[in-house]
């Protein structure tokens, strides 16, 4: 998968929050089995001292299980994935919203910006 | 113990100006770890005591266990600030070399690492670029099983492709036995890689701590960081 590492913030952040969206844009599927520690910090060029902290705290969130002896899977709870794309459209929307708002729109003409453009996209 | 080398209150001077003092700090195994500090900050002589080639003038160091000497240099592997290896030598003489001295060098990784660097073994060092030297050197450094790395520099002359891809093989020779200590002014380039950074200046340990940790309290990257602190 693509990687966009920046060193602003804290790198397994990062990769928790890439992780997550490559889960909701079905990257990685429910039950897929997830490439070893090395390989995925590798393919992100960090640490795998990170990638393992990263993955320690989707763990806990149960988006990934690990199997003792088989390695680590993306959860098969259906329910749960679709919680976490709730939440992330939610962050880009209350984002969205307070741009909106730094330009000085009201809520009233942000939403009927939004009604005209879906419907110019859609042409 | 799960330490791989301690460094406990050491000093040196160097005709009476102090270049290290009281220097603390423990590095653990499986940890990359950044030695940052200014030009003249001791990042070389710290590097140089923990290989033997200084004696400190008080303190001491333990690797393992033990004291700087021959039993350390079977498990630390040390790219110095310079290179050592002969002039006359083929690429192909120097694995040989390394075969010979050290007994955890494993030719089949420098093998590999050449190709993909599509260095020639069979040319002379001496007709090698500046560059094609220093990468030669860290191949055979890298190239251990070693429980400690200690590498000077080791990207400094080397070209941004090439350093992706050296930076690459630190990741993947990655392991969980071993430490990487690694001395360098190019902080952006690497320190998605570190675990955490130790900061010199004039000779003392100004910070120590988890990279992470510093993006989550400073806000900003351990690059920024080192240009705030040392601005001139």
């Amino acid at each position: 998968m693509q990687w966009d590492i920046n060193s602003e913030r804290p790198v397994y952040i990062q990769l928790i929050e890439q992780i997550q969206a490559s889960i909701i844009s079905g990257y990685f599927k429910p039950s897929d089995k997830l490439p070893s520690v090395r390989d995925l910090a590798a393919e992100a060029s960090v640490n795998p001292n990170t990638m393992q902290k990263a993955l320690a705290e989707l763990e806990r969130s149960g988006l990934i299980y690990s199997n003792r002896t088989s390695g680590r899977y993306i959860t098969s709870d259906l329910m749960l994935i679709k919680e976490l794309k709730g939440k992330s459209a939610k962050c880009l929307i209350i984002d969205f919203v307070e741009k909106m708002k730094q330009l000085g729109f009201e809520q009233e003409e942000v939403l009927t910006m939004i009604t005209e453009t879906i419907k110019e996209m859609g042409k | 113990m799960n330490s791989i080398l301690q460094c406990e209150s050491l000093s040196k001077k160097f005709s009476g100006s102090a270049a290290l003092s009281n220097i603390n700090f423990t590095i653990e195994r499986g940890r990359i770890i950044g030695l940052l500090g200014p030009n003249g900050s001791g990042k070389t002589t710290l590097l140089k005591i923990i290989n033997g080639l200084l004696v400190p003038d008080t303190g001491k160091v333990q690797i393992s266990g033990m004291e700087p000497g021959i039993e350390t240099k079977k498990i630390v592997s040390y790219l110095p600030e310079r290179t050592y290896l002969a002039d006359w030598m083929k690429v192909s003489d120097t694995i040989d070399f390394f075969k010979d001295f050290y007994g955890d060098f494993d030719a089949k990784i420098a093998d590999d690492m050449l190709k993909r660097l599509k260095i020639d073994p069979n040319k002379k060092l001496k007709t090698l670029s500046k560059g094609t030297k220093e990468k030669v050197q860290l191949i055979l450094v890298m190239s251990r099983r070693a429980e400690l790395y200690c590498l000077d520099e080791p990207i400094g002359g080397v070209d941004p492709a090439s350093r992706d891809y050296i930076v690459n093989t630190i990741i993947t020779n990655y392991n969980e036995n071993a430490a990487v200590l690694i001395s360098t002014h190019l902080i952006a380039e690497i320190e998605n890689i570190l675990d955490e950074v130790i900061i010199l200046k004039d000779g003392t340990v100004i910070l120590h701590s988890s990279v992470d940790d510093i993006r989550t309290k400073e806000g900003k990257s351990i690059d920024s960081l080192f240009r705030e602190v040392f601005k001139c």
